[in-house]
């Protein structure tokens, strides 16, 4: 019986040897399908279906949030000398009571079976004075992420997800740039800098292109959606998630606004 | 059809399952093996979830989670297999591990963690299946086959300046520290992709690399990357063109040339040569010429609370004697000056690791810690005390020192059981640089009360441990790395009879020679020789 299973693992093995590879989650190659006039704000492309309603609202933010910690880049001239005032890390950009940074996307709702092919444009992160720029976007699955340094320092960028498979990669010079891409839907995967640990960013990876992260002024647009109902949810680094259900007609826009609140003390 | 019959002969060595024993039986197997490639690699699997059960469970889980009852003490934890992301591998950052990249690590181990080798106690075939087992725990991760990333030979000649040159352009030593120690300033703040408090490798001791310690494994860690850890591939350096493929390779040809060219072997005993002056301070440069012996510390697992993460894992000590006194510098890498606020996130993440202990760490970082140990009574060669800080019955005679710094002296009945001295003899002078102490202890060789502190007398050796923690990492007194007895023999000055007694003979047996010589001669010229004598004179 014990042979009989190694031996066939030994022919298993050379049959797997000869065998073409067809790996998944690489640098390199752009994407086959192009993006079909979509005016999503993300950039998705679709073969799926679009159309020409928009779900869009504000992120409310109540109370008073906790202040961002400083960063100590004493040991970083290079990035410290980017910044007039002293740093902090921006986890609740709160402006008049709206709240940016949040990444808002369509959780279902979608017909069954629509599928979504990625833009051969690349979403694009920047590592700028030892922050990331963006530090909350989306990214639509198998679409390249352009990744940037424009400090003149050691950054190293790792990916930490759950669903795809991480990687972790160095970029020691300004100007550098890699590229990478995830297989599999998910939202959120973080970026993460251990040279500088306070470094920080999430990318929502969904197999569509409907979703935006809100601005400084806590706005977000969701467009060219089908008509339909979608449960829509809004995720934030530190406040969490929400959930809310919206139908809209052909054309039509909808108005779905979030409020987040201050964590209690 | 050879071939196969080949990897049988092979694999059955040493295997305990049952062997198929009939020509018939393996000649049917063989077509049913053909005809099943799938089916027989899960029943490969099977048989490496028996070895797995009984050899790897107990640390990495029933589940392969790295959860087993072994985990929790352990820093580094185990492997968790069902992430399906490995450290060392022959393939780009991200992507999963090869069969023989999994295999290499199970027949090796993982130097300077708790994996050891297993090629010395599985069969090929065992470690063959169990390589499979393992793969099941993260199936999907293992969909596909593995990408080797080709990798080519070293560059001739040495490149070791232009790899420190092209080390400090890449700025390894933001992790790594300027001398390698693991000291950078973005130590204290690494953790691994679960959360876990890691550490940047001390380059200077690389026989802990987890990947194995030649060039060629360092060039691959470097372009691999070790995943799941902050450790990034270099790759992209590369392909940005920011440095060339050799240049990688001068990187690992430097990164060798830090560590001693052979991992240090204990040596029982610590010569004390004797010196005509001894050196006043750590880094006087009277020490570079001294030898040093490595004495290895492990984690104090006996007496609670047990301690199975220590920080030091050794420390290199030489001493010196001028017949009045006694000096010893020690040496060890801790990449910690304690206490440090720098490393406070740190103690957090250990606090938070290792769960297990017996009791909390403590929530504020302690001093660094060395206590050096002689037996109380050298004399007493029927028994040395209880390495572990003596007994009440046997006690110890220590110099305890905290990195504040200062030193105390005193005895210990049992592991931090101190009892100070009246009279302190021993003084310390204490350098911290590039993630290491330098600790030079002196005391004068007679005792002010000997039934307390041994004297030490040239000619004798005295047993000696050491004990050493790391403040940062909530070690403490009972917390740490602990030595078992050595010894210290104080060099014997050497006798002038030494130098003169040769001086003596020559001269004596030379003289000697020179009388019988004469003797001789005169005796001839009193016989037969007394004309030609003459003649010769004439002359």
């Amino acid at each position: 019986m014990r042979r009989t299973m190694l031996g066939a693992v030994v022919l298993a093995a050379g049959v797997w040897g000869c065998g073409k590879s067809s790996g998944s989650a690489s640098a390199g190659a752009g994407n086959s399908a192009v993006a079909q006039g979509s005016g999503s704000p993300a950039g998705g492309g679709a073969a799926g279906p679009t159309g020409n309603a928009t779900v869009s609202g504000v992120i409310h933010f109540t109370g008073t949030a906790p202040a961002n910690p400083k960063i100590d880049m004493s040991q970083e001239s290079v990035c410290a000398g980017k910044y007039t005032t002293p740093p902090t890390d921006p986890q609740y950009v709160v402006a008049d009571g709206k709240l940016g940074n949040v990444f808002v996307y369509v959780k279902s709702g979608l017909p069954a079976g629509a599928k979504y092919t990625a833009p051969s444009t690349p979403v694009e992160i920047d590592q700028s004075g030892c922050l990331y720029h963006p530090r909350v976007f989306g990214a639509m699955v198998d679409q390249n992420i352009l990744i940037k340094n424009d400090d003149n320092v050691l950054h190293n960028i790792k990916a930490v997800p759950k669903v795809n498979r991480g990687f972790n990669i160095s970029q020691p010079q300004a100007g550098m740039s890699s590229t990478r891409k995830f297989p599999e839907s998910e939202v959120m995967v973080p970026f993460e800098c251990n040279v500088h640990g306070w470094m920080h960013a999430w990318v929502g990876v969904l197999p569509h292109p409907f979703y935006s992260t809100s601005g400084a002024d806590g706005s977000f647009s969701i467009k060219n959606l089908p008509a339909g109902t979608y449960t829509i949810e809004a995720w934030h680094e530190k406040a969490g998630v929400q959930q809310a259900t919206v139908t809209v007609g052909a054309g039509e826009t909808k108005t779905a606004d979030f409020t987040f609140s201050a964590p209690k003390a | 059809m050879r071939n196969t019959s080949r990897a049988f002969t092979q694999t059955a060595d040493g295997s305990s399952f049952v062997q198929a024993s009939t020509r018939g039986v393996l000649g049917t197997a063989m077509v049913v093996a053909l005809l099943s490639l799938t089916v027989s690699v899960t029943l490969h699997a099977q048989d490496g979830k028996a070895v797995y059960d009984k050899w790897c469970s107990g640390c990495h889980g029933d589940t392969g989670a790295g959860d087993g009852f072994g985990s929790k003490t352990m820093l580094p934890h185990p492997r968790d297999f069902t992430k399906g992301v490995y450290k060392i591998r022959t393939t780009a950052s991200g992507e999963i591990p090869t069969d023989a990249d999994l295999r290499h690590v199970i027949e090796v181990g993982m130097p300077g963690t708790a994996m050891p080798e297993w090629k010395s106690r599985l069969s090929d075939g065992e470690i063959g299946a169990v390589v499979q087992y393992v793969k099941t725990f993260s199936a999907n991760s293992f969909k596909q086959p593995a990408k080797t990333i080709a990798i080519g030979k070293a560059p001739s000649g040495s490149g070791v300046d232009e790899g420190k040159a092209v080390f400090q352009k890449l700025e390894c030593f933001k992790c790594h520290g300027a001398a390698g120690r693991g000291d950078g300033k973005s130590a204290p703040t690494l953790k691994d992709d679960y959360g876990n408090p890691i550490r940047a490798a001390d380059l200077t001791e690389n026989w802990k690399f987890r990947g194995g310690n030649s060039v060629n494994d360092i060039y691959s860690r470097l372009r691999t990357g070790l995943d799941a850890t902050p450790m990034p591939s270099f790759q992209e350096a590369i392909e940005n063109k920011l440095i060339t493929d050799e240049q990688l390779w001068r990187i690992a040809q430097y990164v060798h040339s830090l560590s001693p060219e052979k991992a240090p072997t204990p040596r029982e005993v610590v010569r004390a040569a004797r010196a005509t002056a001894l050196p006043a301070t750590p880094d006087a440069a009277g020490w570079n010429t001294v030898e040093r012996f490595w004495v290895p510390l492990v984690g104090q697992i006996i007496a609670k609370p047990r301690w199975f993460a220590p920080t030091v894992d050794g420390v290199w000590v030489q001493a010196l004697h001028d017949g009045r006194s006694l000096a010893m510098r020690i040496s060890w890498d801790d990449p910690s000056k304690s206490p440090d606020p720098a490393w406070d996130e740190w103690l957090g993440r250990v606090s938070k690791s290792l769960t297990d202990v017996d009791g909390p760490l403590a929530t504020q970082q302690g001093p660094d810690r060395l206590v050096v140990q002689f037996a109380q009574n050298p004399n007493d060669e029927s028994q040395r005390p209880y390495f572990l800080g003596g007994d009440a019955k046997r006690k110890v005679y220590v110099w305890r020192w905290t990195s504040e710094p200062r030193v105390e002296e005193g005895t210990e009945a049992g592991l931090g059981k101190f009892t100070a001295l009246p009279n302190v003899q021993v003084t310390q002078a204490a350098r911290y640089a590039d993630g290491q102490w330098q600790v030079q202890f002196t005391r004068s060789l007679a005792s002010a009360d000997s039934t307390q502190a041994p004297r030490f007398t040239a000619g004798h050796a005295i047993p000696v441990a050491f004990f050493a923690a790391d403040g940062s990492s909530g070690e403490d007194e009972i917390r740490g790395a602990v030595s078992t007895w050595y010894a210290v023999y104080l060099d014997v000055p050497t006798p002038t009879r030494v130098f003169v007694a040769p001086i003596a003979m020559i001269a004596l047996s030379a003289g000697l020679g020179m009388l019988l010589v004469t003797r001789a001669q005169r005796r001839e010229q009193n016989g037969a020789g007394g004309t030609d004598s003459s003649h010769l004179e004439e002359r």
